[in-house]
């Protein structure tokens, strides 16, 4: 740790800060203001070291901390490469805005003073799971990683403990465990084969294992990673399971976790086995994710629900780059990755809006949002568009990359699963455009959506005072029941400007994406680069600091 | 490296146990098969880590081989991991339990109308009562 040792020391902060930030909020648990300010500078000094961290990797290649000053086959390290810093900081910026918006959130349904003991926290301990899994170079570590911020969702999507809370998160804890035991086995198979567990040793070594047994092992540790990233047919559990949970948590959940399961496949593909591409196998899998992922969003009626399944559909553009392993097909999967982590929070929260709104997600109880609120029909389009890649917005540049790399690869599968991106691309506008003109443009009907005053007091969800997270479907401000649906809508339910701020940011942020496409493109492509030729991130990590080898 | 064949079968049987018992509706069985299926790991790695030896302390005086230290740092990683899901789980069929009398994780309920609704061929309510104002992509598409 000699050449970049100023920098080195940065690289464990998102991890070492998040966990601190937690301690330090579960401690202030009777205090709502100071948890809220301690987890909110937490994320913003992270944010700001994880910017520190890209322009450090993007000028002067992979930076590397050796934990605790073992060398690199002897103890854990950190890495910070270009493609760790850049999910790193999109990940930092979306976690800060989705927590401010939780804030406003709690304040609304809860008064200023009423602490929420265990959701900072555990916000936190979730935040440093991700960073972790980012920066690990060490797969074990990669899994504690996973671990944390499986434990910590764990509790945020039981939050409040509530019957369909428990229902969902029972779905979500048993598949998550399922696939920590897969990734687990896969471990000791690495182990026993090569004897470490660092990924740039195992870059070298696995090269002399068999490559049966190599297939073996890239398999399990791909069944593992396709389950947290929600690849067909892994995928059933997230549409189960997310919707049900607290808008904020919804939305950092589908920005961040899935992400987090690509990234690994990222990693596993390139680094650990870069000649052994699965082409066809990923070609296949990106295919059905993206075709049925949409063909489930086209059949829902809720706008969670849709918004679930478009998650799940979107992933496959990602794996679709994955499974090309070529340049610009990588290039393109971490485009389209950042764009997806603040399109998807982005559409997330602004449906926690709505429902807040429209007292409903539920496409059979909204109508006539648009003249309603104007500027939350707004908030909608933008991002909803970007989704469905419509041009000039940044979905379009990542589609676009994808729709190239799947060209030159060549191949009938190949333009297959450009096809299927395509017809993949037109059926979410049309999903997109079905919730458009259901929730914003179809007069109200007080027939199929009754008063809010009617059903809204009688739903299970109330506020529960003692409770660590506002039940969604609480009301904000009192409703005057009985009043017809319009003049509701209209008189009562005002948006609060912490939920709306953060909100406005992150529309912003995801569509100057589109204005910043060319260098986050450059930052991309030189990820892709680093992870194309491996020795960068090999010579960092065993020749920065240490002479030893075993 | 040798392979203790009793322990492969251990190690077969408890995952077969494990994942019949996952498969399960009821959260206490779920349980159950958490903690087998994360004991069957273990074992795993107990097989990864080759030949047993001495403690692994370092001592220059005596020659004979050491057991591998790094799996059973990573085993103890993932028997505090398992533990801390277990204990997550037996609250979670506690508070189920609590709430609908049982602790069996029922079906999700918007997944079952809309299975439903297609089953009976039909669309759902939000396509039906339209009074116009119909927009065009979606008469298309009927």
């Amino acid at each position: 740790m000699t050449t970049h040792s100023a920098m080195s020391f940065l690289i464990p902060l998102p991890v070492v800060l998040s966990l601190l930030g937690a301690g330090i909020c579960l401690a202030l648990g009777h205090n709502a203001r100071a948890q809220r300010v301690v987890g909110i500078v937490t994320l913003s000094v992270v944010v700001a070291i994880a910017a520190v961290l890209l322009a450090g990797a993007y000028r002067d290649g992979p930076q590397v901390v050796h934990v605790g000053g073992w060398p690199a086959r002897l103890g854990i390290v950190l890495v910070a490469d270009s493609l760790s810093a850049l999910l790193l900081l999109t990940s930092a910026i979306v976690t800060l805005c989705v927590l401010v918006y939780s804030v406003g959130q709690g304040i609304v349904e809860f008064g200023p003073d009423t602490p929420l003991s265990v959701f900072y926290p555990t916000f936190l301990v979730l935040s440093a799971g991700v960073s972790n899994a980012f920066l690990s170079g060490d797969l074990f570590n990669l899994y504690v990683g996973f671990e944390v911020l499986l434990a910590a969702s764990y509790v945020l999507i039981t939050l409040g403990g509530t019957g369909p809370r428990v229902r969902a998160g029972s779905t979500y804890v048993v598949v998550s465990v399922l696939s920590s035991v897969v990734f687990l086995v896969a471990l000791a198979g690495v182990y026993a084969a090569t004897g470490t567990v660092n990924m740039a040793d195992l870059s070298e070594k696995l090269q002399a294992v068999p490559s049966d047994v190599r297939t073996v092992l890239q398999l399990l540790l791909l069944t593992a990673f396709c389950i947290k990233a929600a690849v067909f047919p892994l995928s059933a559990w997230l549409p189960d399971s997310y919707p049900t949970a607290p808008a904020p948590v919804t939305a950092v959940f589908a920005g961040l976790l899935t992400k987090v399961g690509v990234y690994a496949i990222i990693r596993v593909q390139t680094i650990l086995f870069p000649e052994n591409h699965l082409t066809t196998l990923l070609l296949w899998g990106a295919a059905a994710t993206m075709v049925i992922g949409i063909l489930g969003a086209v059949a829902q009626s809720d706008i969670k629900r849709m918004l679930s399944f478009t998650l799940i559909s979107h992933i496959g553009f990602m794996i679709f780059g994955i499974a090309l392993a070529s340049h610009l097909g990588l290039a393109s999967a971490i485009f389209y990755t950042v764009h997806h982590i603040t399109i998807q929070t982005t559409l997330f929260l602004v449906a926690g809006l709505i429902e807040i709104r429209g007292g409903s997600t539920a496409l059979e109880r909204l109508g006539g949002l648009a003249k309603a609120a104007p500027f939350l029909a707004l908030m909608f389009f933008l991002p909803a568009m970007n989704l469905a890649g419509i041009p000039p917005l940044s979905g379009y540049f990542g589609k676009v990359g994808l729709a190239e790399a799947g060209i030159a690869a060549g191949g009938w599968l190949a333009y297959l699963v450009v096809a299927a991106s395509i017809v993949t691309s037109l059926l979410t506008l049309y999903a997109i455009a079905k919730t458009w003109n259901r929730a914003f443009w179809r007069p109200p009907d007080p027939e199929t959506a009754p008063p809010i005053g009617d059903w809204h007091p009688s739903t299970p969800e109330t506020p529960q005072p003692t409770g660590d997270w506002p039940p969604s479907r609480s009301s904000p401000t009192g409703t005057k029941s009985g009043e017809p649906w319009a003049p509701t809508l209209t008189a009562v339910r005002q948006l609060p400007a912490a939920m709306v701020g953060p909100t406005v940011a992150l529309v912003a942020l995801s569509t100057a994406i589109t204005l910043v496409a060319g260098p986050l493109f450059g930052i991309a492509s030189r990820a892709a680069t680093e992870l194309g030729e491996r020795t960068p991130y090999v010579t960092a990590v065993l020749e920065d600091g240490s002479g030893i080898t075993r | 490296m040798t392979v203790n064949v009793l322990l492969l079968l251990v190690i077969a049987v408890t995952f077969g146990a494990g994942i019949t018992l996952l498969l399960e509706r009821s959260l206490t069985r779920i349980v159950v098969g958490t903690l087998l299926v994360g004991n069957a790991v273990n074992l795993v790695f107990l097989v990864a880590s080759g030949a047993a030896g001495r403690a692994p302390i370092v001592d220059p005086d005596d020659p004979s081989p050491m057991s591998d230290p790094l799996p059973q740092a990573l085993v103890l990683t993932a028997i505090v991991i398992t533990l801390g899901v277990a204990g997550f789980l037996l609250a979670m069929a506690y508070r189920s339990q609590q709430l609908q009398g049982d602790d069996e994780v029922q079906d999700d309920i918007e997944d079952t109308l809309i299975m439903a609704l297609a089953e009976r061929d039909e669309a759902s309510q939000s396509w039906e009562d339209d009074t116009g104002g119909e927009p065009d992509e979606e008469g298309a598409d009927r």
